[in-house]
Order: C-alpha cells, then structure tokens, then sequence
C-alpha cells in the first residue's frame, strides 16, 4: 500500500495560484523594518489548541513553530508540507502507514531559553488529541486515527496510528497545532496559554493591548537560520473592512491576509498603481445552502435536488466573482486537489451541469412531482457581508427562477448560530466549510449528517459506509473513486447539502511586502518568516 | 446645599440597581451562546462536551439567581469578573479603552463649547442678520450630518488631498498612543474625531444657547439693565449669558455622558479602540460579563454627569437647591 498523501506533493501551485507580484526571488533579501497588518477580527484567547479564528492565528501565530508546517516557498499547493520542528524530510508511514517517526531538530529554544525536545511536542499533541477530563480541545475530532504519541528517544516523537489514513499528516500540519514547552503544561496548568505565551516562532511577544495591537520582536535565536527578516511585526486590530483598506492606501499598514473584495482590490489598485501589489487565489472555503430534514418538505431529496438544480453556478461564478469574495465552481473538495472533481465529472452532479435551461426545467419537475410547485422558504443568512449577504441574494434570485420564493433572515452571528444550531428554526440556512489546511478526507466529513458541524438533521447510512471506506483507502486512485461516489451522494442524489461558489482570495498589499505568498487558507503561511521589507 | 446633594447621591441607589437588574435579565433574553459562536463560529467541529466545558469555564452551566448574585455582589465591591471572550479582567479591558473614551469625550466637549457658546451668543444677538442665518444653517447642518459619516469624509479627504499635493497619501494613525508618552502622535489620531463629534455636538449646543438667550434678552430685568444705560457687553456677558447657560448645561452633560459609551460608530470609522468598539465587540460575542459591565460603567457615567449638572444648576440658579 502506497502512502496517499506525499505522493502529491507535486508542484501543483503553478496551476493554483494567481499571482501578479511573486517576482521575489529577483530581489536581494533585505533585513530589517517592522510589518505593520491589519486584522479584521479579535483575539479571544492565545491558544491555538482551543481558537479557531483567524483573528488569533495572525497575530499570535508568528510567536509559535509547529512540527511540520505546509510548504512557505509552496503554500499554494494543498499537499506540499515540510518540517518546521522536525529534520530533513518528513517521515514515511511504516508498519503499513500506521507509524510515523519524527526525528526534532536538535537547535531550538523556546523564547524562554528552554531547549525543545520530543518531550515538548509529546505533551502538546497529548493535550490536543487526549485531553485530559475539562480541558478544551478544538481539534480533537481530526486526530480520531491516532492510537498513541510517544517520546521514542530525546529528539524522537512516534505517532502509531489505529489504521492508516491520508489525514493524518495534513491534521498535523494545521498552524493551530502550536508547540508548547512541557513544563509550562506541567507547572502553570492546561489553560496557561490562553493568556500567556511562550513560543520557539519567529518572534518573540512584546505586548498586546487588547483591541488594539500585538507586537512582536524578531527571536535572535530562531531555529531557521538568518530568518525571520523583520526586525518585528505589529498586528493591528481593525474591524471595520473599509478602515482596513484606507490603513493600506495610506501606509498605516502593509498588507491585511485575509482578503478583500474584488471592489476593493481595483480601489487599491487604481489609487496607488505599482505601490501594490495583488495576489489570487482559490480559497479553502466554501458556502453551502443546508436544508433541515427535520422540517416538511425538505426531507424529500426531490426537493432539496431541485433547489441545487436551480442554481446557475458557472454563470454564477462569472458575475459574483466581480463583486464578492466567490468564484470557483466545485464540489465537495476543494478545487484545486488531486482528489477535486474534474469539470467533466462534476457536470455529471445534479446542479452543477451546463445546460441551465434543462437543469430548472427538472427542478421546476421535481418540486411538481414533490408536490410543492410553488414552495416557499424560510432562509437563514448571516449578517456578514462578504460573502453571505451577496450569496444569499443571489440565491434567492436563483430559486425564484423556478417559482420557489424565499424569505431571507438576515441575523447577527449569535442570533444565526442559535437557530442553525439549537433552535434549528429555518427551512434552509447558509452555513460555511472553511478550514486551514486542504485535508479533504477531514473536510468532506461536514456533509456527513453525523457530524458535529453539520446542522442538515438527517441520517444517511450509506454515506456514511461510503465516508468508512474512504478513511481506510490506502492509495490515491482507490480515494478518487470513492470520493465521487460520495460526492454523487452527497450533493447529487441525495442534495444533503447545497454547495454555492468556492471562496476566492484576494489580496491587496503594498509592493514593498516581499517574501509573503499567498496560500489557499487564510490560516496558512502566517508565520511571517520569510516576509522582508524593500524599503 | 449639602442636603440637596446628598438627596441626589441616596437618589442613584435605586437607579443602579435597576439598571443592573434591568441589563442582566434582558442579556438572557437574547438568542445565542457564546461557547457556541467561539467554536461554531469559526466552522470549528463543536461536540456538546466541547461546549459543555466551555459553559462550565465561565460559569454558565449554573442557575441564572447565581449568576446574577455573583454579577451584583461583584459590582458592589468593584469587581466586575472575567470576559467571556478573552477570560482577562474586565476592570482591565475597560480601563484600557476608558482613558481614550475620556479624552475623546474631552477633546469633543471642548471643541463643542468653543464652537457653540460664541456662535449662539452672536446668533442670538444678531438675530435676523445674516450672521444669524449663517449660524443656523451651520449648526442645522451640523446635525443633519452624521458625525461618522464626517469621520468617513475626512480620512477619506485627507488621503485624496495629502496624494494630491504631496504625492504620498496619509491618514491618521490606526492605533492608540497615550499622550504622555507622544503628545503629537496622540493628536494627530485624536483630533479628527473629536472635530467630527465636536461638530454635532456644537451644533446642538449651539441653538441651545441661541434659544436660551433669546429668551433671556427679552426679560424685564434686560430691559431695566438697557434702560440704565449698561453697555451691550456688560449686559450680554454679565447678566444675560450666565442665566441662559441651565439648558445649555444639561445638553453638555448629556451629550458628554453620551460621547463616553455611545460613540460605536465613530469609534469604528477612525478604529479608536474605546468602550463603543467594546461594547459592539462584546454584544456581537454574546460577551454577557462585558457588556454588563459596559452598561454599569455608563450608567455610572450618566448618573455622575448627571449629578454634576444637578450641581452646576444649583450653583447657576440657587432658586433650584431650595425648591
């Protein structure tokens, strides 16, 4: 059995991403300077074992190292990954990929002079994996294939696994798997780090005023050598998009990592012309129409098939993608994956054909045969703007188009969260699949209805035999097979879930920003060691 | 004198105990958890243990008479507890945001006093000039324009014009410094947005004092001081203005005691990182322990302006303390 992952580890970014400013390998590295960015969202917490917003990861990220990370001069591709804290290559699976031995570098220190060993990463992915009784853990649910995480010599960490799985090396790549030193568990406690740091990153913390800035200093003792370039970073707050994108046209910051709308971008562009510089790419998220199976007649898969049939998402694409954060048109995994559905075998789902025209007129068939010829629907939609505001307009529009009229809620997120999660009072709500790094066998789970993220109200056994047995395939070929049937299932025959636009980033910075590539996450890549000034 | 202000100091009691009760119960009215958006939120798989843990860290997996003895009991002894989103001291969070909320109110209030006292006394008394008419459609504009949208105009005006006469576009800062420690840099951020509330502030104030003197002006004992002889100035300055100030006061009060919870909008348009930007923060977190907290704070800040008013009144008009 081959190992299904590092396989493709292949120069896939070429493909992937759109840049118009990556022409840093012509310039001489320069040192120095402080990177001022702006982040839209706060920081509830320093600990990336518990947080899962990007609000936390940009400032408090570059404090951090993580044991393997995804590839900084590659971040464009989904499945290029290398050591951060541990050496040379990554390991291969042994004992039928149910092993993996990490040998950790020998030269790090945490910022508080404490040396790094296999002991530190040992008592991190414990607390990630195996919590102990009342301790918090977000990523738990990624690491269910893991049996046991043991220090196997001072600079030697063993992960056996309960069967192989491709999702194992992607899981521990996520950026929100920061290493922590052991005796900071040991002797301040499991919740120590929500409001404490004390990483081996690039930098090292200076302050934070809450709702204002974090800073960080350049870390002398980095175990990249004659990295990072700046001297120090400072991370400013700025909820407000508009004020994010005045920060940058009047050099108040350099560059803002989750991305702007299109609007925005030719605002920037127009205003300061080769001053900044533009970098694209397809984004790890998705948008999905959920239908509640628990309510008449959205457990008739006729019905739900109809409203995926009534989207026109190619053309759909085309126009949003002017005008929101939206563009690519996909299926359960994202696009730009090995095991992404071809254009040629997407068409073949329901929904997602060519031929509009046809598509409605069997929509407009099936709620006939359904008995709901002019349905109406109760639509759930976040008060955000980009993009939910805009894909859910657009989704009412395409739903009128055969005669389905929808009432669209627009909510602030608590109030939007308490009806998608608890009160479950909608007949279709938008909600989101939106992860770090590209792990499909992980991120396709949200369509299954057991998950803890899936909010559709129903059961359906034989996509969850089918999901079984694309856990346990071991080669890519057997993956790719199993993942469109799943797919069929998923949001074709059975239209659980309703996928709109795959999300596109777009981001704007000044031109003097080098060394920074985008990644198809806004997690990723944000350890800002390889980012320098040319000032 | 004392009694009257010790009367005021018995009559805030019941008003904090009301509006404690008052913002604990109506919080819980609200859909939502914030456990849940934390994890949901950021697309996180979130199991009901997940969720169970976070509750019990902050204490919401216990009766809702608890809490609110434990929300009370701690604001009696100033001690406002931990926020839910970022587990810090809220008497922390709050102080931090309080010295930029403090001087913005100041810097607003005095631009305000600076604009609307002068204008209103000229206005008044050269009513149905054209001096007159100017200050009214200054001070009418004024409030019809929103101080945020004012905000929006001078980042964006300042950037267009420093580009177009320096080559380079330049706004104020986007992150707070303390004056004592850069004076100017603490200006330049400051100064925009204490003009842009300053101004509808004046504006208010500023047909306040015109009515209020107007009305003066036209009082026998006016007359009597003209019919004595007594310059213009004496009379306006001496006796008119001082005793045309009561209403002028109270909406400076008021409009302050505003400026120091309620300036969310502005806040956010020049990214001043005061209670307003708090308080949408922590309503959007379902931030209960804050955003209690929050409203105490103001409240407090509304009965103290107020208290403050009640006293200027008194020491303006001593006719008030005896009534």
């Amino acid at each position: 059995m081959k190992f299904p992952r590092l396989k493709f580890a292949l120069p896939l970014a070429a493909g992937l991403a759109l840049s118009f400013g990556m022409a840093d390998s012509a310039h001489a590295v320069k040192s120095g300077g402080v990177l001022n960015f702006v982040v839209g969202s706060k920081i509830p917490s320093y600990d990336g074992h518990i947080e899962g917003t990007f609000g936390m990861i940009h400032p408090i990220r570059p404090f951090y190292s993580t044991l393997i990370r995804v590839n900084p001069d590659n971040p464009a591709s989904p499945t290029d990954f290398v050591c951060d804290l541990c050496e040379g290559d990554l390991p291969k699976g042994e004992d039928g990929f149910k092993k993996y031995v990490f040998k950790i570098r020998q030269d790090v220190k945490f910022h508080d002079g404490t040396p790094l060993t296999a002991d530190d990463i040992v008592a991190t992915f414990k607390k990630i994996i195996f919590p102990p009784k009342g301790i918090a853990s977000a990523r738990k649910a990624f690491f269910k294939m893991v049996d046991s995480v043991e220090a196997t010599g001072k600079y030697e960490v063993t992960f056996k696994l309960k069967f192989p799985s491709g999702s194992f090396i992607p899981s521990v790549a996520m950026p929100f798997n920061f290493v922590y030193a052991k005796k900071d568990l040991d002797s301040h406690g499991y919740t120590w780090h929500k409001t404490n740091i004390n990483g081996s990153g690039a930098f090292s913390f200076v302050q934070h005023q809450p709702g204002s800035f974090v800073e960080g200093k350049k870390y002398a003792g980095y175990h990249h050598k004659g990295k990072p370039y700046l001297d120090g970073f400072k991370a400013i707050s700025a909820p407000k998009m508009a004020l994010r994108l005045q920060a940058i046209r009047g050099d108040r910051a350099a560059i803002e990592f989750r991305g702007f709308p299109p609007k925005a971008r030719d605002d920037l562009v127009k205003a300061l012309g080769d001053k900044i510089t533009v970098q694209e790419s397809d984004w790890n998220c998705i948008l999905i129409a959920t239908p509640n199976q628990k309510r008449k007649p959205f457990d008739d898969a006729r019905v739900r098939r109809a409203l995926s049939l009534a989207l026109d998402r190619w053309g759909g694409s085309k126009y949003l993608s002017k005008i929101a954060i939206v563009k690519t048109v996909g299926g359960v995994v994202f696009p730009n994956h090995p095991l992404a559905a071809t254009k040629e075998e997407l068409v073949k789902i329901p929904g997602f054909g060519t031929d509009v025209a046809a598509n409605r007129k069997e929509a407009m068939r099936l709620l006939k045969e359904a008995g709901h010829p002019n349905l109406k629907i109760d639509f759930n939609n976040r008060g955000v703007d980009q993009p939910y505001k805009v894909v859910g307009t657009w989704l009412i529009d395409q739903w009128k188009q055969i005669g389905v009229e929808a009432e669209q809620h627009v909510n602030p997120s608590p109030v939007f969260y308490d009806k998608l999660r608890k009160s479950h009072d909608f007949d279709v709500s938008i909600d989101f699949n939106c992860q770090s790094v590209v792990n499909p066998i992980a991120d396709v789970t949200k369509y299954l209805g057991s998950a803890g993220n899936n909010y559709g109200q129903y059961e359906d056994a034989k996509l969850e035999e089918i999901y079984s047995r694309l856990l346990r395939a071991g080669t890519e070929a057997e993956q790719r097979t199993i993942m469109r049937e799943y797919e069929q299932r998923a949001i074709g025959e059975m239209a659980h879930l309703i996928p709109t636009l795959w999300w596109y980033k777009i981001n704007p910075h000044r031109s003097y920003v080098k060394g920074w590539k985008i990644a198809p996450s806004h997690y990723l890549n944000q350890h800002l060691d390889n980012i320098w000034l040319d000032k | 004198m004392w009694q009257y202000i010790l009367k005021r100091l018995i009559l805030m009691i019941p008003t904090l105990v009301g509006a404690a009760i008052l913002i604990f119960f109506l919080l819980r009215l609200i859909p939502g958890d914030v456990c849940e958006l934390k994890m949901a939120g950021a697309g996180l798989y979130a199991d009901q243990e997940q969720i169970d843990i976070c509750r019990a860290e902050l204490g919401l997996d216990r009766s809702v008479m608890v809490q609110f003895w434990e929300f009370f009991s701690g604001f009696l002894v100033f001690d406002l507890g931990k926020s839910m989103w970022t587990g810090r001291e809220i008497t922390y969070e709050i102080g931090l945001r309080f010295q930029l909320s403090l001087q913005v109110a100041i810097m607003a209030t005095l631009t305000a006093t600076l604009i609307a006292i002068p204008l209103g006394t000229i206005s008044a008394v050269k009513q149905n000039t054209w001096i007159d008419y100017f200050v009214r459609a200054f001070s009418i504009a004024g409030i019809a324009i929103p101080s945020f949208w004012l905000g929006i105009m001078i980042i964006l005006g300042l950037l267009i014009t420093t580009q177009a006469w320096f080559g380079t576009p330049w706004m104020p800062p986007i992150e707070y410094v303390s004056p004592l420690e850069d004076f100017w840099g603490n200006m330049s951020q400051l100064i925009w947005p204490a003009v842009a509330t300053g101004y509808r502030y004046s504006a208010v104030a500023t047909r306040m004092t015109r009515s209020a003197l107007l009305e003066v002006l036209r009082e026998d004992y006016i007359r009597t001081a003209r019919a004595k002889g007594l310059m213009d100035k004496l009379i306006i300055n001496r006796h008119a203005l001082k005793n045309s100030m009561l209403p002028v006061v109270t909406v400076i009060g008021i409009e302050f005691a505003f400026l120091m919870g309620g300036l969310v909008v502005t806040e956010q348009v020049f990214n001043l990182n005061g209670l307003g930007k708090l308080f949408v923060e922590s309503v959007t977190s379902q931030d209960f322990s804050m955003t209690q907290a929050l409203v105490m704070v103001v409240v407090c800040v509304f009965i103290f302006t107020n208290f403050l008013v009640d006293i200027v009144y008194a020491w303006l008009d001593p006719r008030i303390r005896y009534a």
